[in-house]
């Protein structure tokens, strides 16, 4: 294992310790517990979104805390959900009088530990809406699983809800705002290489030098298959083939496009992949209106890339081009 | 040999738990990394070993499973911290008022954790969980002639009921992802609800 840690145990108290010193104007670090707020929470009067989940996937989600997205964030071990004192504190921190949105990825440990600290919150009389992310397309939903994870779609809802809370929308209408995003978006990852937990020491799986693993979790989890490599156009149509299949998009839709790295991914080669999926959205008849390019969810070191698209409303594309400003995305300010 | 569970005993058991939790860390970690994330055992030991620190000397069972239900709840993270954390305080709350627990209030205490368990996971028999541990050892307290035997029993029936998650496919948490590519491996929660339950039958024996 290389990595640029000083000890297993203090990988994620170091990283928001970093965090903090580096971006004192924009957010405050809280620890024990660890939870991480926008510099001028509470806003009162405005609904407050607070997520969280493994650390190792930054900059989601400490790095999206600001004005016009989240108002806090609750960092867990790495790849390990956070606890449900963290979301407790983080919920009462940042409650401006108008409700508090927890945006949770579906994944068994998030949705427990985030029932149990909206339980917690309810039983002190605080106001709490959840919504449940899970736009991988990648798992077939059936009674049989633990459902769809939830990926890209987070950070895209985190962005449009943070645009309409601070645009004044009461709970529910953020709340109904962030499924409706949901509904519409799916995603789908593929990796080249896997990632090392540090307190693991050792790669979580194995890919061999000419085979990719389709489907890919951004914990490691395997996907749906192992499949020899592919040139990066084919990838890209891979990638959108299920998107474009599961979502009834429809001639002349606005869509948002989303390539994300997955840490050891270069940005030269997201472009690559963005140009081709690009093209695909257009020979389906989609007006790619907006889009975003990037490591924003990451695994770690893993190579690897997945694609999220999402149909647009007016609504959602006045809430996206709204001002933000957070350590990792910053417009319009 | 004992045969009442008390402050002391329980004690003696959460010790040993969290020994062989650190010991076997890296066999539950292993367990996971097939067909999960790899963190079990790092978490789980995390856990017990802020537990061992907390716990001090509660005055009854009833309060020291609440501190470790809200210690494991507190510090482990993923699913299974809430999930032990609710069976340590469901126990608790079954515990209430009692001093020491035989053979039969065991029983019950431990079948009121694993019912509050499977409220909060939804998981049922045959999903690839911790259920299928816990399951068929609150099964195997019934009726024991004694509490050393009646903790050797469902020691035994949870080392067999983890073992029995080989073959089958997940239906709850992250193995379920995979279909039928998590044939062929054991639980990594099964197992280490399993090495609990065989570290109480070591303390009372």
């Amino acid at each position: 294992m290389k990595k640029f840690i000083n000890a297993p145990e203090n990988v994620v108290a170091e990283a928001l310790a970093g965090m903090a010193a580096a971006h004192p104007g924009l957010i405050r670090v809280h620890t024990d517990p660890d939870f991480i707020t926008r510099a001028d929470a509470p806003v009162r009067g405005k609904v407050a979104l607070v997520s969280g989940g493994g650390s190792g996937h930054e900059p989601m989600h400490g790095g999206f805390v600001g004005r016009g997205m989240l108002d806090a964030a609750c960092p867990g071990a790495v790849f390990t959900s956070p606890t449900p004192d963290q979301m407790l504190a983080a919920t009462r921190a940042v409650d401006g009088g108008a409700g508090v949105l927890h945006i949770v990825k579906n994944y068994t440990g998030d949705v427990l530990n985030f029932e149990m600290a909206a339980d917690l919150a309810k039983e002190e009389g605080l106001d709490v809406a959840a919504v449940v992310i899970d736009d991988d397309v990648a798992v077939q939903d059936s009674l049989y699983t633990a459902g769809r994870r939830g990926v890209g779609a987070t950070i895209l809802a985190e962005k449009i809800c943070g645009g309409a809370a601070e645009a004044g929308a009461d709970l529910a209408t953020v709340a109904a705002l962030c499924r409706e995003v949901n509904g519409a978006a799916r995603s789908m990852g593929v990796a080249l290489s896997p990632c090392t937990v540090p307190h693991a020491g050792k790669p979580s799986f194995t890919l061999g030098e000419g085979e990719m693993e389709y489907g890919i979790g951004i914990h490691g989890e395997p996907g749906r298959k192992r499949i020899p490599i592919e040139p990066a156009d084919r990838v890209a149509e891979m990638l959108m083939e299920p998107i474009l299949a599961d979502l009834p998009f429809r001639q002349g839709d606005k869509v948002l496009l989303f390539v994300n790295g997955l840490g050891g991914t270069p940005l030269v080669e997201l472009y690559i992949l963005y140009r081709k999926a690009e093209e695909i959205a257009r020979s389906h008849g989609l007006t790619v209106a907006r889009s975003l390019v990037g490591p924003y969810m990451t695994s770690l070191e893993m190579a690897g890339t997945s694609i999220t698209l999402l149909r647009l409303t007016d609504d959602m594309i006045r809430h996206w081009d709204a001002p933000v400003v957070t350590p990792a995305l910053r417009w319009g300010a | 040999m004992a045969d009442q569970l008390d402050v002391p005993l329980l004690t003696a058991w959460l010790g040993r738990a969290a020994a062989a939790i650190e010991a076997q860390q890296g066999h539950l970690s292993d367990l996971d990394a097939a067909i999960g994330d790899g963190d079990h055992g790092a978490n789980l030991a995390r856990g017990f070993k802020a537990v061992m620190a907390k716990l001090g000397t509660p005055a009854d069972p009833a309060a020291l499973f609440r501190t470790v239900g809200m210690t494991l709840i507190g510090t482990v993270g993923g699913a299974s911290g809430p999930l032990y954390g609710t069976l340590f305080v469901e126990m608790a709350k079954a515990a209430a008022g009692r001093a020491t627990l035989d053979a039969a209030g065991w029983h019950g205490v431990l079948a009121a954790g694993v019912a509050g368990v499977v409220a909060r996971g939804k998981a049922a028999p045959g999903d690839k969980t911790m259920i299928d541990a816990l399951t068929p050892a609150v099964a195997a307290l019934e009726g024991a002639a004694s509490l050393p035997e009646a903790l050797a029993r469902a020691a035994t029936a949870a080392r067999a009921g983890a073992e029995a998650t080989a073959p089958l496919v997940a239906r709850k948490g992250r193995a379920s992802y995979l279909g039928e590519r998590a044939i062929g491996h054991v639980d990594p929660g099964a197992t280490s609800s399993a090495m609990l339950l065989a570290a109480l039958a070591e303390a009372a024996g």
